[in-house]
C-alpha cells in the first residue's frame, strides 16, 4: 500500500476527527453517517467492479441481509448487536458464495441481469416473509449498538463509529489490492484469458472478491439498522443497488478513493439541493421540490458525459492536462 | 478571472448555508412538513403539500396566529426512509420547528419516530398504520390523523353481520397498508364470529388475480374483502366479473380515490367500503356536523388546483389545523403543544377528533361512513 494511500487515509482520519468539532449540528452529522454507510458498501462494490471487473446490480440485497439479520436477531431473538452483526456477515458471505458460484460464470450483461434478479428476489422475500422480516411493516425497536459499554445512540458517537469502520474497511481494501490477490484481480480485469494463462485461478478469485464485497455491504446494512432503529424493505430495493453502482461510477471505478468520493458526493448532493431550494425562496423564485430530481440528474449526466472515468479519475486527468498546458504556455512565452 | 470565480463560489456557498436564517423572521411560528412529494408515493404527498400551503396562506392572510406568521418548512421525503430521517433531523436541528406534520407513508413515519421521541418535538403523521401511535407509552410525541384500520374492519364486519354473511375470503396487497389491514381482519374476525375461509395476497405490480380469486371461490366465501391501497386493487372486481363471482365485494378505505373506481369500470358498481366522508360529501345529509368543513375544504381545493380532492390531502388539512389550534392556545413551546394536542378536539375532514393522553388519534368508528360505487362515483350507502 503506497504512501499516497497512507496520506489519504491520514487526511480522512483528521477530517473525521475534526468534523464534529466544526459541525455541531446533528442533522449534518446524520447525513455524514449515511455517507459513511454508503462509503462502506461502495468500497466493497468498487473492489468487485473496479478491480475484478465484475458488475453487481444486487448489492442492496446484501445490505438488506445484514440489516435484517441484525434486526431479527436483536429484536426477536434478543441477541447482542455485535453477535447479530457477525451472524449477518456469515449469512451474507454464505449467500454470496451460493449465488456467486453460478452467477460469476456469466459475463457482462448476463452477470448484470443475474445479480439484478437476485436483488429483486431478496426484496420480494423481505416483503413476503412476514413472520421473519415483519413484511412491509418492518421491524422496529432495534437497539443501538454499544462499544466498550458506551451506547452509540447519539449522532456524534455513531459518526465516529461509522467512519472508524470505513477507515478499517479502506485499510483492508488497500492491503488487498497491493497484495498478490490484488495484482491477480487487476490482471483478471484486463483480460480473463490472459490472467488464466498466467496461472491465476480466475473463477476462485472472482468468487472470493464477490464474497468480500458482500461482507462490506452486510456490515453497512447492520450499521444502518442500529442507527435508524427501524428497517423495512424499502431501502434495500433494486433502485438502491443501482444508486450504489452510480456512486462508484461517478466517483471513479478504478480507484477505491473514487468510491469514497462518489458515495460521499451522492449522499450529500440531495441534501445540498434541498437546502438550495430554501435559497431560491429567499430571493423570491418559486422553486418546486421536483426540480431537485432534475438538477440531480443533470449533474450526473454532466459528470458521465465529460468525466467518463469518474470524478476522481477525471480530476487526475484534468490536473495532468492543466500542468501540460501551463508548461506549454511557459515554453511559448520563453 | 479564476480568483473572481472562486470568490463567487464562496459567496454562493455562504449564502446557501445562511439561507434558512435569512428568510424566516424571529417571531414566526415554524412548523415542519415532510411529505412524499416526488417518488413512488407522490400521489400521497402532492395533495398534502398543496393543502398545507393553501391553509398556511389563508391563515397568514387573515393575520397569522396571535399576530405571528405561520412559516412552513416543507421537505420532500421521496417516500424513502433515509431521506425522511434526514428531513426530520433538518427540520428539528436546522430550521428549529416546533412541530412536524407528516410523513406520508407508514414506513417513513416508523423510521422517524425514534428521532422525534428523542428530540421531543410533536409529530402528526399522515399515514395509516395504527402501530404509529400504539403503544401510546412509547409514542409520547407521536400523533396521527388518518382513521384506524381496526375501525374500518369493524365497520365492514358489522355490515356483514347485518347481511348474515359468515364465511369470507380476504385478499390484500403486499404493501404496508395491505399487510396491516390483513392482520387486523384476521385479529378481529373472532370478535364478530366471522370465518376467514381464504386468505390471499397480490403484489402491487400484479396484473391478474384470477388464480387467487378461484381459490377464494372454491373455498366457499360468501363475501370478499379486498384490502389494498395500490392501483392493482381495481383489477379484483374486473377479474371477479370475468369469473362470474357474484358475492359482495368489500374494499378498505384505501379504495378512497375516484380514479380507482373509474379504473374498475362497470365491474366496480356496488362495491361497498368504509371511508371518510370527504369522498361523498355531496350525498351527505345537511345536518351532518362535518358537512360544512368538508364542503369548505373541497370547494377551496378544487377551485384552486383544478383537481379532485383526495382523503390524503384531508389528513394534512386535519394535522395542520390541530397544530394551528394548539399554537393559538399555547404558543410555540413543543412540550406545551404536545400537552395541548392531547386534549384537542376538532371537526376535521377525517372525522370528529377527540384526542386524549391515551388516544393519539382521537377518531372512532363513526369517522367512517359506508360508501358504495355508482357509475364511477362514490355515494353514501343507503341501507
Amino acid at each position: 500500500m503506497g504512501w499516497k494511500n497512507y496520506m489519504g487515509m491520514l487526511v480522512l482520519f483528521l477530517m473525521v476527527a475534526a468534523a464534529p468539532l466544526i459541525i455541531r449540528n446533528d442533522y449534518y452529522l446524520g447525513v455524514l453517517v449515511f455517507a459513511a454507510l454508503n462509503c462502506l458498501a461502495c468500497i466493497g462494490l468498487c473492489l468487485l467492479m473496479g478491480y475484478a471487473g465484475q458488475i453487481s446490480l444486487g448489492h442492496a440485497a446484501f445490505i438488506g441481509i445484514g440489516a435484517y439479520a441484525s434486526g431479527y436477531m436483536t429484536v426477536r431473538l434478543g441477541l447482542s448487536p455485535w453477535t447479530a452483526m457477525a451472524a449477518g456477515i456469515f449469512l451474507s458471505a454464505g449467500v454470496a458464495l451460493i449465488v456467486g458460484i453460478p452467477a460469476l460464470r456469466l459475463k457482462g450483461h448476463y452477470l448484470a441481469m443475474a445479480t439484478l434478479g437476485f436483488g429483486s428476489i431478496l426484496h420480494i422475500v423481505a416483503v413476503a416473509a412476514i413472520d421473519i422480516t415483519g413484511g412491509p411493516g418492518g421491524l422496529n425497536n432495534i437497539p443501538a449498538i454499544s462499544l466498550f459499554g458506551i451506547a452509540l445512540n447519539t449522532d456524534t458517537r455513531f459518526f465516529y463509529f461509522s467512519w472508524a469502520i470505513v477507515l478499517i474497511g479502506l485499510y483492508f481494501g488497500f492491503n488487498l489490492i497491493h497484495s498478490r490477490v490484488g495484482r491477480g484481480l487487476r490482471a483478471l480485469h484486463g483480460s480473463e484469458d490472459a490472467a488464466g494463462s498466467l496461472g491465476i485461478n480466475t473463477a476462485s478469485y472472482k468468487i472470493q472478491i464477490f464474497v468480500l464485497s458482500s461482507v462490506y455491504a452486510s456490515i453497512s446494512g447492520s450499521l444502518y439498522a442500529y442507527y435508524i432503529n427501524y428497517i423495512d424493505p424499502g431501502p434495500f430495493s433494486v433502485m438502491h443497488s443501482v444508486l450504489l453502482v452510480t456512486m462508484v461510477a461517478v466517483g471513479g471505478l478504478h480507484k477505491i478513493w473514487g468510491a469514497v468520493f462518489g458515495a460521499v458526493l451522492l449522499t450529500l448532493l440531495p441534501e445540498f439541493l434541498s437546502s438550495f431550494s430554501e435559497y431560491f425562496q429567499v430571493i423570491g423564485i418559486e422553486y418546486k421540490p421536483d426540480y431537485d430530481t432534475l438538477i440531480y440528474g443533470l449533474i450526473l449526466l454532466i459528470i458521465m458525459l465529460f468525466l467518463p472515468e469518474g470524478l476522481f479519475g477525471g480530476f487526475g486527468d484534468a490536473i495532468h492536462a492543466l500542468q501540460g498546458k501551463m508548461k506549454r504556455l511557459r515554453e511559448a512565452r520563453e | 478571472m479564476k480568483k473572481s470565480l472562486l470568490m463567487i463560489g464562496v459567496v454562493i456557498v455562504l449564502l446557501l448555508m445562511s439561507g434558512s436564517v435569512l428568510f424566516a423572521g424571529e417571531k414566526d411560528y415554524r412548523v415542519g412538513c415532510v411529505f412524499a412529494i416526488t417518488g413512488k408515493a407522490s400521489w400521497l404527498g402532492e395533495p398534502e403539500m398543496k393543502t398545507v400551503e393553501m391553509i398556511a396562506r389563508e391563515i397568514n392572510e387573515a393575520g397569522g396566529i396571535n399576530g405571528h406568521k405561520l412559516k412552513l418548512f416543507i421537505e420532500d421525503s421521496q417516500g424513502d426512509n433515509t431521506r425522511a430521517v434526514n428531513a426530520v433531523k433538518k427540520l428539528i436541528k436546522k430550521n428549529n420547528v416546533c412541530a412536524i406534520i407528516g410523513p406520508s407513508r407508514s414506513g417513513t413515519s416508523m423510521a422517524v419516530i425514534p428521532i422525534v421521541q428523542k428530540a421531543q418535538i410533536p409529530l402528526i403523521s399522515c399515514a395509516g398504520a395504527e402501530v404509529i401511535v400504539v403503544p401510546v407509552e412509547e409514542r409520547k410525541w407521536v400523533f396521527k390523523t388518518p382513521q384506524k384500520d381496526s375501525d374500518c374492519v369493524r365497520r365492514i364486519y358489522e355490515h356483514m353481520i347485518e347481511k348474515g354473511i359468515k364465511d369470507i375470503g380476504i385478499i390484500s396487497g403486499t404493501t404496508g397498508f395491505g399487510n396491516a389491514g390483513r392482520k387486523q381482519l384476521k385479529d378481529i374476525a373472532a370478535e364478530y364470529k366471522i370465518n376467514i375461509v381464504a386468505d390471499e395476497t397480490y403484489s402491487p405490480a400484479d396484473t391478474d388475480m384470477t388464480a387467487q380469486l378461484v381459490k377464494i371461490k372454491n373455498a366457499g366465501a360468501m363475501a370478499l374483502v379486498n384490502w389494498s391501497i395500490v392501483p392493482a386493487q381495481s383489477i379484483v372486481p374486473q377479474n371477479m366479473k370475468h369469473l362470474k363471482m357474484d358475492i359482495q365485494l368489500y374494499q378498505s378505505h384505501g379504495f378512497g380515490n375516484v380514479k380507482y373506481a373509474k379504473a374498475a369500470g362497470a365491474a366496480g358498481n356496488g362495491i361497498i367500503f368504509p371511508a371518510g366522508r370527504l369522498l361523498a360529501v355531496d350525498s351527505l345529509p345537511d345536518d351532518n356536523p362535518q358537512k360544512a368543513v368538508l364542503l369548505g375544504y373541497k370547494n377551496k381545493y378544487e377551485t384552486k388546483f383544478n383537481e379532485t380532492v383526495s382523503t390524503f390531502g384531508g389528513h394534512a388539512y386535519d394535522s395542520l389545523w390541530l397544530v394551528a389550534n394548539a399554537l393559538k392556545a399555547v404558543g410555540d413551546n413543543p412540550e406545551k403543544i404536545r400537552e395541548q394536542l392531547e386534549k384537542s378536539e376538532l371537526v376535521g375532514t377525517g372525522g370528529i377528533f377527540k384526542l386524549s393522553p391515551m388516544d393519539h388519534n382521537g377518531l372512532d368508528k363513526t369517522a367512517f361512513e359506508m360508501l358504495t360505487v355508482q357509475d364511477g362515483k362514490f355515494v353514501v350507502l343507503k341501507d
